[in-house]
């Protein structure tokens, strides 16, 4: 019994000592460190016009469906790119669901961008991403939607395609993981907005 | 199609994780030691004899496995109670700027069960359920003391091992102390600020609303002045066989057409119902979710927890910004179970031991991550029918910035370790590319494994291996120098039909009730594999999900809960009475009919041990699922 009580003694109080070092203490010096040294990045790396208005985060993206803006992918995040509720379709692949929403998508990317009725489609431009919130879209996705786009501003197809490079994020480290447009960085700079 | 540039990635990851296992597991051997001393011992080292202290403890006195287990059990469970009643009470508590609502019951007890047991298993999607303290209290404190204590049971196996006509095996509070004070918060300081700077979110803001660029509109239901849905009334509609002017069914390539046609009652009169009233709703703003994100995700990778922050966890923009940050976390992720591998070895005084453990986990991870990978890049033979760009392969569920490549290698190792933070979506791989995280969770995740978990589930294995080779040549099996007798074997084949019977009798049970039918997401093969995951998921402590699945109900939460608890204590219970009777074993010489635990054939009789367990007791369940479902998927069947 006096074991017993030893050792419960030791249970209670281990987790309220380690509840303040590591839920506490912990996260505040992070916090400190975080805003000390990377201020823009902790809060989220949002994007800031020049009257002040929040316009996004360049982390996240967001839906666009005229034909003057790039197209990010497909979303599964509530009704698009809601990141209160980030998710992929979770469909699997043998789903009806699933090949229906991708046939769909691939009619409309193809009669959007001008593409014949049997073209192959990129991937990334017709299936749903895991987080709902790909920021990015392929260099080959954006290189379809660049005609489309200049047309649509009448711009010189080669500005376009110069404004696709400049966003175009490079693996990192030169290997690391795959290029990809930024989409709603790459849409603000054709309107103007830095 | 598989690139260059993704097996210069996968060798720099190799490589790396060989790299650090070394030095990890010397520091261990410190950390471990209940006198050994570290560099940090200027600044914990006071807080260690404070902490002491105040629990009561005495450091010098170490306990018999049977005290051991209790404390740990005792821990667990004052842990689980203290995260049950944050859930329940969140509403009144501080740091709850969107003002979210208290958890249902059975949601907190499936969260609580989840965290204490390392699982992380997510019924809930955190950004709209849990507040910035459940987040930070409730759920960190387990992240940080649920791998503590893993790692300290494996530290007290490997003492069971290494020591001989030992009655104790070591203090479970100076080791749960030791760990998280020395090993897992220094680590996790640097990680978090590094992750910071490749773009994690760290602050306690309420959530940025951000001005959309272009607006939309989406359909929502009209409310009236008090808040009520408005309906209307309307004739409910059926599909009925097409009808000419004849009255006969028109028909196409011999198939009746359908056609929608009011439902009648008895009478001939059409059946009524409310629909609510549908209006067009302008969406113009992004609501961009805050918190303190890095913090909470170091410790998430590094103590393999894998519960997310967000809902789409390690796929979420925040929470994995970049090609790098995800490297890193799947670095961390092996980083500890790598070391504890060298610990093994350097306690033993066996090295080659140690490494030969280490050398059949990565000819494991080797095999799973290039089918993984080879299954995803290939893509998914119907959707290229569609028109999908073949050489892409399957992008559903993945981030451009990761592709194929990062998407299968982090697939395959949040599972081999019981980790279970995603960066793609388990559910849409393709049914080979889903398989391979479905088996390493079967296996008992064994594969460096979660941190501790990994290396007392992959003895547990050696020491069958050991009885298996002895068998074979007809002598006394020998461990390093220790009989393996009847109650060894008893309690090692214990811990492993434990988690067997568990994981297929709840999926049965689930499969054949309706709560279990109507949370499906799939149906054909790939629900079965749905439901499956779940339970191996739960009862493996890995916490990873085929997400589709609508888990979030009383009876999946409560069964999964339970699984949880069954994977992981009744599971350890089994391993430390192993380690007691071990550790009270004498060591006797090494003579030439020793089986040596190093060495290319002792690997391979590991390997197989662990293939043929996982294979029989599992193939017979995935056959009705992932693979039965590749071979509809080559012919292009629908569900």
């Amino acid at each position: 019994m006096k074991e017993l009580l030893v050792q419960l003694r030791g249970a209670v109080m281990s987790t309220l000592v380690l509840a303040v070092v590591c839920c506490g203490l912990y996260p505040l010096v992070v916090f400190g460190l975080g805003q000390a040294l990377f201020a823009g990045k902790a809060n989220g790396s949002l994007i800031v016009d020049s009257k002040g208005v929040v316009r996004g985060s360049r982390l996240l993206g967001q839906p666009f469906s005229s034909d003057k803006y790039f197209h990010p992918r497909p979303s599964a995040a509530g009704n698009g790119y809601d990141p209160t509720s980030s998710g992929g379709s979770n469909l699997g692949p043998t789903s009806k669901k699933l090949a229906d929403s991708i046939a769909q998508n691939a009619a409309d990317y193809r009669s959007q961008n001008g593409l014949d009725t049997n073209a192959p489609v990129p991937a990334d431009a017709v299936t749903a991403s895991g987080s709902g919130l790909d920021p990015h879209i392929s260099v080959a996705n954006a290189e379809v939607q660049a005609p489309r786009v200049a047309k649509a501003r009448g711009l010189a197809l080669e500005a376009v395609r110069a404004l696709i490079a400049q966003h175009t994020d490079k693996p990192d480290l030169g290997f690391l993981g795959d290029s990809g447009v930024n989409v709603l960085v790459l849409n603000l700079d054709l309107d103007g907005v830095k | 199609m598989t690139r260059s540039v993704d097996w210069l990635q996968l060798a720099c990851f190799v490589a790396l994780l060989a790299l650090i296992t070394k030095p990890m597991g010397l520091y261990l051997c410190r950390v471990l030691d209940a006198k050994g001393k570290t560099w940090l011992d200027v600044i914990f080292k006071p807080l260690e004899r404070l902490t002491y202290w105040v629990m009561g403890v005495d450091p010098e006195k170490e306990q018999d496995w049977k005290l051991y287990t209790f404390a740990m059990l005792l821990f667990s469970l004052v842990g689980c109670l203290f995260t049950y009643a944050i859930l329940r009470l969140q509403k009144y508590l501080p740091l709850n700027p969107q003002g979210l609502d208290n958890l249902a019951p059975h949601l907190a007890f499936n969260t609580a069960a989840s965290f204490t047991t390392n699982t992380n298993w997510q019924s809930y999607s955190g950004e709209s359920t849990m507040s910035y303290l459940s987040q930070m209290l409730a759920l960190v404190i387990h992240n940080f003391t649920s791998a503590a204590t893993g790692i300290a049971l494996a530290a007290a196996l490997v003492r069971g091992i290494a020591r001989h006509s030992a009655k104790t095996l070591g203090n479970f509070w100076v080791d749960l102390v030791r760990i998280t004070y020395y090993l897992l918060l220094p680590i996790c300081v640097v990680f978090a600020v590094v992750l910071i700077s490749q773009g994690m979110i760290q602050n306690f803001k309420p959530y940025t609303t951000a001005k959309l660029t272009e607006s939309y509109t989406i359909q929502v239901a009209k409310t009236d002045a008090k808040g009520q849905p408005v309906t209307t009334n309307v004739a409910v509609m059926v599909q009925a066989p097409k009808l000419d002017e004849k009255g006969k069914p028109v028909m196409t390539n011999g198939v009746a057409v359908m056609a929608d046609v009011p439902k009648l009652d008895e009478k001939g009169q059409p059946v009524m119902t409310n629909m609510p009233v549908m209006v067009d709703q302008k969406v113009e703003e992004q609501s961009i979710p805050q918190g303190p994100m890095a913090s909470q995700v170091a410790i998430k990778m590094l103590g393999t927890n894998g519960g997310g922050y967000a809902n789409a966890n390690a796929a979420h923009p925040f929470e994995n910004p970049t090609p790098l940050s995800n490297f890193l976390q799947m670095l961390s992720i092996f980083a500890i179970g790598s070391g504890l591998t060298y610990y093994l070895g350097r306690q033993t005084k066996n090295q080659g031991h140690g490494w030969s453990v280490w050398a059949s986990m990565m000819v494991l991870f080797l095999a799973g991550c290039l089918l993984c990978w080879w299954a995803e890049a290939r893509g998914n033979p119907i959707h290229q029918h569609l028109g999908v760009a073949a050489a892409d392969g399957n992008m559903e569920g993945k981030e451009v910035r990761f592709g194929i490549f990062n998407s299968a290698l982090f697939a395959t190792i949040t599972t081999d370790a019981s980790c279970g933070a995603v960066n793609s979506m388990h559910d849409s791989f393709t049914p080979l590319g889903g398989f391979v995280p479905l088996f390493n969770i079967q296996l008992g995740e064994i594969i460096i494994g979660g941190v501790g978990a990994g290396l007392y589930g992959m003895l547990v294995f050696v020491v069958l291996a050991v009885f298996i080779a002895g068998l074979m040549v007809g002598r006394t099996p020998e461990y390093l120098g220790k009989k393996i007798q009847a109650y060894d074997v008893k309690m090692s084949m214990l811990s492993l039909l434990v988690l067997a019977v568990s994981i297929l009798g709840f999926s049965a049970w689930a499969c054949v009730s309706k709560w279990g039918l109507d949370g499906l997401n799939n149906s054909g093969p790939h629900g079965l594999s749905e439901i499956l995951y779940a339970y191996s998921s739960c009862n493996g402590n890995n916490g990873s999900a085929f997400a589709g699945l609508n888990a979030n109900t009383p009876w999946y939460d409560a069964t999964l809960g339970i699984a949880c608890f069954v994977g992981r204590f009744l599971m350890i219970v089994p391993i430390m009475g192993l380690a007691g009777s071990l550790g009270a074993k004498k060591i006797s010489p090494p003579s030439a009919g020793t089986f040596p635990v190093s060495g290319a054939t002792f690997v391979v009789l590991l390997l197989g041990t662990v293939l043929l367990v996982g294979a029989l007791n599992f193939l017979p369940a995935l056959t009705l699922g992932p693979i039965i479902e590749h071979f509809q998927a080559l012919q292009g069947k629908l569900y």
